[in-house]
């Protein structure tokens, strides 16, 4: 019945894990001890789970990225400690194998189950009612979205425990990720998680886009949407148009290993350069998607808390909508090390730069709407403070690698991690929690 | 906060500063050759550049902050004055001014520090091959019959023609010091032109991740003398250890922290024939079998090689 599962795929070796294994038993029994005890099953199921309102399943996108937010920031700590252990010839606590898991899955979490659930919740949340929308277009493709992302988390939580999670680096580059390279069912539990999750996110950006563009309230011309509304729009455009390159990729990289196909084996006419130049072509747009909905939180903060409109509301839906467009021609800058030759490195970093233009533009209207401005510092203002200095760190160190010649030694670097930090956590994290702040009331009816 | 206490937290914080970084060496911003010189002075002028316009934006978020304050109602507040299409003029340009000058910078950069272009040099370029594996580096010298795992060798002031590929994973051949990095992939060849513009011992590593024994592959690049560069080759010649089917095949083993060795009596074209090993399905596991169908076969790396 188990197939090729049996106890052994327990990893009973390893004190860390079973340490682990042990708390989330104790802790989810106590949980789910509670509910029995409260009475609430019933309640959750037809309130919450089987639950197609916008807000409800907002929230839960929201809970399920704080939840994940915690499992990444753990491997963060596991991984800085080992570092700090491991130095100057000590073995540190880790094993390789495992450790690899854990900097495999940091990357993972962070991106597709915290990142993405907290930007689309926020965007089922708020979306609709800037709009004046009921609800969005398909309500319960809405549930099911959910349900999908829900699915992949369950995937990659149980692989700590089951079997073991891929060991790849958190895009599972060939030949690495193949059947050769990683035989056992880690590489498995990515590809199944990712695609879950990613079918969720295509079927969430097809709602969204349909939802603002068919159900404004009358009158409500484009121009006229909130910032945040348009943010949203071009992210789930960006969705609907990177998320099938994901599928596909991980669908081939799939076939290599059930199937016996090549598509990115070293043997027989496989190109691993190929996935890497499919995984990029949706991963560069996917920071976008990750960030744009957070420029329009921002953009909606800074204006109420300056007590002025948003300065430049033209200006920053231009910026926006070239930010969107731009973002499918620079894919490439993420290898310049694999032997392009000049002119392709030189054409894809000068794109990548030109990106800096209207991203810079959007910080200076931020900068003039809180020019003359009577500003309030409540939380979600100083988070956007925050961001606006360390993002344009950030910022400017991810133009620095644009330059192929200057990438050529910062590549694979700290550096580089260093870089997409500065800008997804003062960009996306701390949009976030602007946001959570800014639209509890919205969410709860108080404010916190 | 009094001052007293700022300046206390200031000298704990720089006296932590220089506990946790004194592990740091910065060895991009020294480097030891050409490549890596031109590279350095890049990054500083592309960075002095681009400060030209964070260092206003991040002064400007602080002082707006602080002068727009709510608390502070000496302030001009003009709370209708959202657009102003002279400052949406400037907002727009200066941007594009700064880009215009940094795109000029790299497409010229790109093309001068292009890895796959030789350089030009009085001195004959000498030829290195870069195998990389699970998980160490073979390095093959086509021209003296010889090879060697984990360290290289080779005159400074001489300019290094390496050709890289693996026989596995993919890696990238990185010596930070000297300059540029670039990735090995099995089946196909890449190209990196490196010089060291004085004597020295410098760290080389696989900057991509490849797996288990990844954070073992280190390797040292000796960059000596002609005299010194001829001792090395002789002692290479002297080893017990040739490098035969047998021998790579043991190499191609997964095995860590491999230790240096040296091996002579090199098959000639083997480097070829690694390559031509991915090349179809005819050759699969025929390391070394005959080097002349190597550039007979229509090769995959034509991608890679394009750009030569």
């Amino acid at each position: 019945m188990f197939g090729k599962l049996s106890l052994s795929a327990i990893p009973f070796h390893e004190p860390i894990i079973m340490g682990t294994l042990l708390m989330v038993s104790l802790a989810g029994a106590a949980l789910l001890g509670w509910v029995t005890y409260q009475r609430k099953w019933g309640y959750l199921w037809s309130e919450w789970f089987t639950t197609v309102d916008h807000k409800r399943i907002g929230i839960m996108y929201i809970i399920l990225a704080l939840v994940m937010l915690l499992r990444g920031f753990a491997d963060a700590i596991m991984m800085r400690a080992q570092q700090a252990l491991a130095s100057a010839d000590a073995a540190g606590y880790l094993p390789p194998h495992h450790y690899d898991q854990i900097f495999t899955a940091h990357g993972v979490i962070m991106i597709f189950f915290v990142a993405m659930p907290f930007v689309v919740g926020l965007m089922n949340l708020v979306v609709p009612l800037q709009i004046g929308a009921r609800d969005v277009a398909y309500p319960f493709l809405n549930s099911l979205s959910y349900w999908l992302t829900a699915s992949g988390v369950v995937l990659v939580m149980l692989s700590m425990f089951v079997g073991d999670f891929a060991a790849t680096g958190w895009l599972a580059y060939p030949p690495l990720s193949e059947l050769k390279f990683s035989p056992t069912v880690g590489v498995d539990y990515y590809i199944w998680a990712l695609q879950l999750s990613g079918l969720g996110t295509t079927l969430s950006g097809i709602n969204f886009v349909v939802t603002i563009l068919r159900m404004r309230t009358p009158g409500m011309q484009m121009m006229q949407m909130p910032v945040f509304t348009w943010t949203a729009l071009v992210t789930n455009i960006l969705i609907v148009a990177a998320f099938p390159v994901l599928t596909v990729a991980l669908a081939l990289l799939a076939a290599d290993r059930y199937l016996d196909m090549h598509f990115f084996t070293n043997e027989l006419g496989g190109n691993a350069m190929l996935y890497i130049n499919l995984i990029w072509i949706w991963g560069h747009p996917e920071v976008y998607i990750l960030i744009l909905p957070c420029f329009g939180v921002f953009s909606e903060v800074v204006a109420t808390f300056s007590g002025k409109p948003l300065f430049g509301y033209k200006s920053m839906v231009y910026a926006t909508v070239c930010i969107g467009l731009l973002s499918f021609l620079v894919w490439l800058h993420h290898f310049f090390t694999m032997g392009s030759g000049a002119d392709v490195n030189a054409f894809f970093g000068i794109t990548t730069m030109i990106i800096s233009v209207p991203t810079g533009v959007k910080l200076f209207n931020w900068l003039f709407t809180m020019y003359r401005g009577r500003i309030r510092f409540t939380l979600p203002m100083m988070w956007t403070v925050a961001f606006m200095v360390t993002f344009t760190i950030g910022g400017m160190t991810g133009v620095l690698m644009a330059v192929p010649g200057a990438d050529f030694v910062l590549h694979n670097s700290l550096f580089l991690i260093a870089h997409f930090h500065n800008v997804i956590i003062g960009g996306v994290l701390f949009g976030c929690f602007a946001a959570i702040n800014y639209w509890f009331p919205k969410a709860f009816g108080f404010k916190l | 906060m009094n001052k007293r206490s700022l300046v206390s937290t200031l000298r704990w914080s720089c006296a932590g500063l220089a506990v946790f970084l004194s592990g740091c060496n910065l060895e991009v911003l020294s480097p030891k050759g050409d490549v890596g010189m031109q590279e350095k002075s890049l990054i500083l002028i592309a960075t002095g550049l681009m400060l030209l316009v964070v260092i206003p934006v991040i002064a400007m978020t602080l002082i707006f902050a602080w002068r727009y304050r709510a608390s502070n109602t000496k302030a001009t507040y003009a709370p209708k004055w959202s657009h102003s299409t002279a400052i949406e003029a400037v907002v727009w340009t200066v941007p594009c001014i700064i880009i215009a000058i940094l795109a000029t910078i790299t497409w010229r950069t790109t093309h001068a520090l292009d890895p796959y272009k030789p350089l030009a040099h009085e001195a004959k370029p000498i030829t290195i091959q870069a195998v990389s594996m699970d998980w160490k580096w073979v390095f093959i010298y086509p021209d003296y019959g010889v090879a060697s795992v984990n360290e290289l060798a080779f005159p400074a002031n001489v300019p290094v023609n390496f050709e890289i590929t693996s026989d596995s994973v993919m890696n990238a051949f990185f010596i930070p010091q000297l300059g540029s990095q670039i990735y090995a992939m099995a089946g196909m060849e890449t190209k990196l032109h490196l010089i060291a513009n004085e004597p020295g011992n410098y760290a080389g590593l696989s900057s991509n991740y490849s797996g288990e024994g990844f954070s073992d592959m280190h390797f040292t690049a000796i960059a000596t003398s002609q005299q010194g560069f001829q001792d090395w080759i002789n002692k290479a010649k002297a080893s017990q250890l040739s490098l035969d089917d047998r021998t790579y095949h043991a190499l191609t083993q997964p095995s860590e922290k491999v230790p240096v060795a040296y091996y002579t009596n090199v098959k000639p074209g083997l480097f070829n024939s690694i390559i031509a090993q991915y090349m179809g399905d005819m050759k699969m596991d025929k390391i070394g079998s005959e080097p002349a169908q190597a550039s007979a076969i229509p090769s995959h790396n034509d991608h890679a090689k394009a750009s030569e």
